[in-house]
């Protein structure tokens, strides 16, 4: 690995590690969201039964719907902040545009990898909020030319503020 | 547990699927995901692929799709970690694998399993390679 020759991680961009990037509150979880995920993640296969049959879910859980482990419940639209995102999620710099500082302006990004701890269930009722935080910047010099990694740790708790799962998730841009 | 302890060097039975719009639309549809590469073929090509490419987050779900096989419902998925090194593209086989890695008991005597995880194009090329730790109830 070598050595970048210039840094893409500013001074404001550094001082907003730790910093909150993003505070979202789902509405509640249904049994309807729970079987339109399993549906889609086990499809063209059957979705085990605990994912949509309610009478299976009554007899064999207490009525408990737990969604599979990776649902996303902010799909779509969260109670808060309200309405449709406002944000371009495509945008390289939204992390730091969000922060209010410029970016890098890299023009590329891409998913790099994703490292999730389950501490409780997302049950059907679920109201779940997520909050993320900048968890640092790294960077190196790869075939595609300067390459920046950054983090995001982003805890996800139920309306009893358990934490159901802590998400750490790199993001690459080039 | 109920059944066999798992043991070092066990394999995960795989899952296959042949990623295509029908697939990746579904997902879209609950993920909120209709982005133009995952949809178009010359939004693809001009990203450098052949064509149109699936979602990451499909590949992580099929992921947990083999966990929750191997889980059952006396088992618990506490961790999984994994790198998104290339997309699936349409009709190629994603097949989703796994072998258990290490066996250990915490405290509680919960069997604790560490396993190497994958999901794989059809020429063996990885997709998405990772690990996962699943727990079961003490034995006995």
């Amino acid at each position: 690995m070598s050595t970048p020759v210039s840094t893409l991680i500013s001074e404001a961009m550094a001082g907003k590690i730790g910093a909150e990037v993003s505070r979202r509150v789902s509405f509640p979880v249904s049994a309807s969201d729970i079987r339109k995920w399993a549906m889609a993640v086990y499809y063209p296969k059957h979705p085990p039964r605990r994912y949509w049959d309610a009478e299976y879910v009554d007899r064999e859980l207490g009525g408990r719907w737990v969604a599979p482990h990776e649902f996303n419940p902010f799909a779509w639209m969260t109670a808060d902040p309200p309405g449709f995102p406002e944000v371009d999620r495509l945008d390289p710099d939204l992390v730091e545009k969000t922060l209010g500082i410029a970016g890098p302006g890299l023009r590329f990004q891409l998913n790099g990898g994703l490292d999730v701890e389950y501490h409780g269930d997302v049950v059907a009722g679920d109201v779940i909020t997520a909050v993320r935080v900048l968890d640092g910047y790294t960077e190196r010099s790869g075939r595609l030319g300067q390459m920046l990694f950054t983090t995001n740790r982003e805890t996800w708790t139920n309306q009893r503020g358990e934490i159901v799962q802590v998400r750490r998730q790199t993001g690459i841009r080039y | 547990m109920q059944g066999p302890t798992p043991e070092v060097g066990q394999e995960l039975p795989p899952l296959t699927w042949t990623p295509g719009f029908d697939v990746w639309n579904r997902f879209a549809a609950v993920n909120d995901e209709f982005v133009p590469i995952h949809m178009d073929d010359e939004a693809g090509r001009a990203a450098g692929y052949p064509a149109a490419f699936g979602m990451g987050y499909l590949q992580w779900s099929w992921a947990h799709n083999l966990l929750r096989e191997f889980a059952g419902d006396q088992g618990r998925i506490d961790k999984v970690q994994g790198s998104f090194r290339a997309p699936s593209l349409k009709g190629v086989e994603v097949t989703a694998g796994g072998r258990v890695t290490e066996v250990t008991h915490d405290p509680t005597g919960r069997v604790v399993c560490e396993l190497e995880i994958w999901t794989r194009a059809a020429d063996g090329s990885p997709l998405l390679p990772g690990t996962a730790v699943v727990s079961f109830p003490a034995e006995g």
